[in-house]
C-alpha cells in the first residue's frame, strides 16, 4: 500500500502538449506511470507521445476513466484547470504550476472546500506527488527514488529531493512522497498528508519538511502529538531568513515574528518529532529508527 | 511588491476610501508650491520611503509655516531615512508627501491581509490605533478583532458593522467603516494585494473617517495582470542586487554575512544558508537560481554574488531534478571564464547528470572545490570564508 497513487492510477495531464507538460509526461510515462491521456484545449481528437488529446478533462474521463490529473498549465490558467479537474470528478490532482495569484487560489481553494471536500490537491507550485516505482506526478527526478517504508512531505522541492536520496541510501526507502508546495494557498496541509500516512500500512516512518511563514508546521505538530505513533523526523528550513523577506516561495516568509524556524523546530520537538537541524542528516536520523 | 505611501493612498482613493489632501513632490520648490495649494495652516511633509519606523526616524514632520515646509523638505529630500525597518544603511528619499495637517479625535488601527490557516481574507481592526499592531497584540490581545471574507460571497457590510461596533464606535461612524472596508476589499481583490494596513485611521475633528497613514504591498505572482500597479515599482527603494535579480528572473535577498550562495530550490537555498550557520559561517545572500536553470542563469547568477564586495567564498548547491548537473557546471565555468575567479568555489552536485558535471568541472582546470554532501560542502565554504 502506498497513499493517493499506485501503479494501477490512471492518470492524465492538463497542459499536455505545452513544453512542461510534454516533457514531464514524457518522464512519467518511461518512468512507469499509467498515463491514459492528455488535455489541450483545441487539439482534441489527436495523439502525443502516443496517447490520446481531449479538449476538456470531462471528456478524457468518460474515454479513459482517469482518476487524477497533473497539472503544467500557465500560472494565469492554472486555477481554472484545478476546478475543471475536480468538476469533471478527478480525485488526486497535482498542480505543478508555479506563480498563481493568491486571490485566485483563495477561490479556488473555497470552491474546493464546499463542492469538492472528497478532492485531493497537491500544490500549487510543488514538486507533485510520487510512489516509487509505482506511479510518478511531478517534476521529481524518478532514479533518486526506493519503493520502501518512509513517507516523505515537504514544502519545498529539492529539500524533498534530499530526503528521499538519504532515505534511498540508507536503504529505507519510500512510500509515497508528497510536495504540498510553498504558496501561502494550498491544497493539502503537513496534518491532511499526515492523516494518510498514520494508516498506511506501508508507511512505517515519516520524514516532514518544513519552511518557516504560516502555521502549518504547528498544525502538524499538534496532529504528531496527538494522533503519530510512527517515528517521525522533521526538518525547518529557514533560521537564517530575515523577517520581512520573501525567501522565493511566496509563502516563505516571516510576519509580525510569526512562522519562525525556531517557532517550528519546538513545537515540533515538543510532539515528539525527532528533529534535525540541518537537511544532511535526515536519513541517518531515520535509519537509526530501524536498526540493521 | 512595495507601494510609497502617495502611491497607495491614490490606489484607494480610487476604490472609495477617503484620505487626507495630499500631493506627492520630488522639490523643494513643488513642496512649497504643494503647500500653498493645500492653504495651511498645518501641513505634514512625509518622507516616501518603502519602510515602516519613519515618524521616530524623522521622516515624518509637522510644519507650521510654507518656510518650514522649504527647510524640512530641502533637508529630507536627497537624505537616508534609517528606520528600525530598513538596516544600518537606510533608504534615500527622493519623494515628499505634503499632506494637510487634520486635526485627530480618534486613531484607530484596520488591516487587510490573507489569513493561510483560515484560507481567507481577513480584516484586522484595532480601536489602539498609531500604535505598533504587533505591540498592542501583545500587551492587549482582546483589543485585536478579526473577521474573515468568504472570497466568493464577498465582503459584507454586517461584518464591517459588526468589527465598528466592537471597536467602540457610533452609527455615523460605522457607516463610514463600512465604505472604507468595503474599499479596500475592492483594491484588495482588484488590484491582487497581500497586504493593506492603515495605520492610523482616524477620526478628524469634523467627524471624517480617514486613512491617515496607508501600506499596500501587491502579489507579484498577479503582477501580469496588472500593468499600472507593475509601473509604480520604485527600484531606488530595492537592494540593487536584489534589483538587479528581479529584472533577470532569480529569487535573490541580500544577507549580512561573507559566503555567497546559489542553490536551486527555495527550500534547498534556505537550508544551505542555515547550514553556513551552523558550521560556523555566515551567509551572504540566499538565491535560488529555479527549477528551469541554464547555463546563461548560473552564469548570471554567479556574476550578481560575486558583485558583492562583502563575499569572501562561494558555496553552489544543486540538487539536479529538472535540472541537470552538467548544466549547472558549464555554466559555472562560462561565469568563472567572463568574471574572472578571485574568491574560492566550493561546489556541490547531486542528482541528474552528476557524473557529467563533476567530470566538466574537474576537467576544466579551474580551482573548484568539489563535495559529495552538504555537511563537507558548508565546512569548506565556511573554512574559505574565513581564511
Amino acid at each position: 500500500m502506498s497513499i493517493l497513487i499506485d501503479k494501477n492510477t490512471k492518470v492524465i495531464c492538463q497542459g499536455f502538449t505545452g513544453s512542461q507538460g510534454t516533457f514531464h509526461a514524457e518522464q512519467a510515462i518511461a518512468y512507469g506511470t499509467n498515463l491514459v491521456g492528455g488535455i489541450s484545449p483545441g487539439k482534441g481528437g489527436s495523439t502525443h507521445l502516443g496517447k490520446p488529446v481531449f479538449n476538456t478533462v470531462y471528456e478524457a474521463v468518460a474515454a479513459t476513466g482517469a482518476d487524477a490529473s497533473m497539472i503544467y498549465v500557465p500560472a494565469a490558467f492554472a486555477g481554472d484547470a484545478i476546478l475543471e479537474a475536480a468538476d469533471a470528478g478527478i480525485k488526486v490532482i497535482a498542480c505543478i504550476t508555479e506563480g498563481i495569484p493568491v486571490t485566485d487560489m483563495l477561490k479556488v481553494k473555497a470552491t474546493l472546500q464546499t463542492s469538492y471536500p472528497d478532492v485531493y490537491l497537491i500544490g500549487p507550485n510543488c514538486p507533485g506527488v510520487i510512489t516509487p516505482g509505482g506511479c510518478k506526478m511531478g517534476i521529481m527526478p524518478g532514479h533518486i527514488h526506493l519503493p520502501g517504508k518512509i513517507g516523505i512531505v515537504s514544502r519545498s522541492g529539492t529539500l524533498t529531493y534530499e530526503a528521499v536520496w538519504q532515505t534511498t541510501q540508507t536503504g529505507l526507502g519510500q512510500s509515497t512522497c508528497i510536495g504540498i508546495g510553498g504558496d501561502p494557498i494550498h491544497g493539502m496541509s503537513f496534518v491532511d498528508v499526515l492523516k494518510l500516512f498514520k494508516d498506511d500500512p506501508q508507511t512505517e516512518g515519516i520524514v516532514m519538511v518544513g519552511e518557516i511563514g504560516g502555521s502549518a508546521e504547528e498544525e502538524g505538530a499538534e496532529y504528531i502529538k496527538a494522533n503519530i505513533k510512527k517515528p517521525v523526523v522533521a526538518y525547518i528550513a529557514g533560521v537564517t531568513a530575515p523577517p520581512g523577506k520573501r525567501m522565493g516561495h511566496a509563502g516563505a516568509i516571516i510576519m509580525g515574528g510569526k512562522g519562525t524556524a525556531a517557532d517550528k523546530f519546538a513545537a515540533l520537538e515538543a510532539a515528539g518529532a525527532k528533529i534535525v537541524r540541518s537537511p544532511a542528516d535526515i536519513g541517518a536520523a531515520m535509519k537509526a529508527y530501524f536498526p540493521g | 511588491m512595495n507601494l510609497h505611501e502617495y502611491q497607495a493612498k491614490e490606489l484607494l482613493q480610487q476604490f472609495g476610501v477617503a484620505v487626507p489632501r495630499g500631493t506627492k513632490v520630488t522639490s523643494q520648490q513643488e513642496a512649497v508650491e504643494a503647500a500653498k495649494a493645500l492653504g495651511g495652516p498645518l501641513w505634514v511633509v512625509k518622507a516616501q520611503v518603502h519602510a515602516g519606523g519613519r515618524g521616530k526616524a524623522g521622516g515624518v514632520k509637522l510644519a507650521r509655516s510654507l518656510q518650514d515646509v522649504e527647510e524640512i523638505s530641502g533637508r529630507l529630500l536627497g537624505s537616508t531615512l534609517v528606520t528600525k525597518q530598513t538596516g544600518a544603511e537606510g533608504v534615500p528619499v527622493h519623494a515628499l508627501l505634503i499632506q494637510d495637517g487634520v486635526d485627530i479625535t480618534n486613531e484607530l488601527y484596520l488591516s487587510c491581509l490573507v489569513d493561510r490557516s483560515k484560507k481567507r481574507i481577513v480584516f484586522i481592526g484595532s480601536s489602539e490605533g498609531g500604535m505598533d499592531i504587533e505591540e498592542v497584540a501583545a500587551k492587549s490581545p482582546e483589543k485585536i478583532l478579526t473577521i474573515a471574507i468568504d472570497p466568493i460571497a464577498g465582503i459584507q457590510p454586517y461584518q464591517c458593522r459588526n468589527l465598528g461596533f466592537q471597536m467602540g464606535l457610533g452609527k455615523d461612524e460605522v457607516n463610514q467603516l463600512v465604505k472604507i472596508m468595503t474599499g479596500i476589499y475592492n483594491t484588495f481583490v482588484q488590484k491582487d494585494c497581500s497586504l493593506v494596513e492603515i495605520n492610523p485611521l482616524i477620526i478628524a475633528d469634523n467627524g471624517q473617517m480617514m486613512a491617515l497613514d496607508a501600506k499596500i504591498t501587491l502579489d507579484d505572482n498577479a503582477m501580469y495582470r496588472h500593468k499600472d500597479t507593475a509601473e509604480l515599482r520604485d527600484p531606488t527603494q530595492e537592494d540593487e542586487r536584489e534589483h538587479i535579480a528581479h529584472e533577470i528572473g532569480l529569487n535573490y535577498v541580500a544577507l549580512d554575512g561573507n559566503i555567497g550562495c546559489m542553490v536551486n530550490g527555495a527550500g534547498l537555498a534556505m537550508a544551505t544558508m542555515d547550514v553556513c550557520k551552523l558550521h560556523g559561517g555566515e551567509p551572504a545572500n540566499f538565491l535560488d537560481v529555479g527549477g528551469g536553470a541554464t547555463a546563461d542563469r548560473v552564469a548570471r547568477a554567479f556574476k550578481l554574488i560575486l558583485s558583492s564586495e562583502k563575499v569572501k567564498a562561494i558555496l553552489v548547491n544543486i540538487f539536479g531534478g529538472i535540472v541537470r548537473c552538467d548544466l549547472i557546471a558549464e555554466g559555472i565555468i562560462q561565469a568563472v571564464k567572463e568574471v574572472g575567479l578571485t574568491l574560492p568555489v566550493v561546489v556541490r552536485l547531486q542528482g541528474t547528470n552528476v557524473e557529467a558535471g563533476r567530470e566538466m568541472l574537474a576537467k576544466s582546470g579551474m580551482n573548484i572545490m568539489t563535495a559529495d554532501d552538504l555537511t563537507d560542502a558548508a565546512k569548506m565554504a565556511v573554512a574559505a570564508a574565513a581564511k
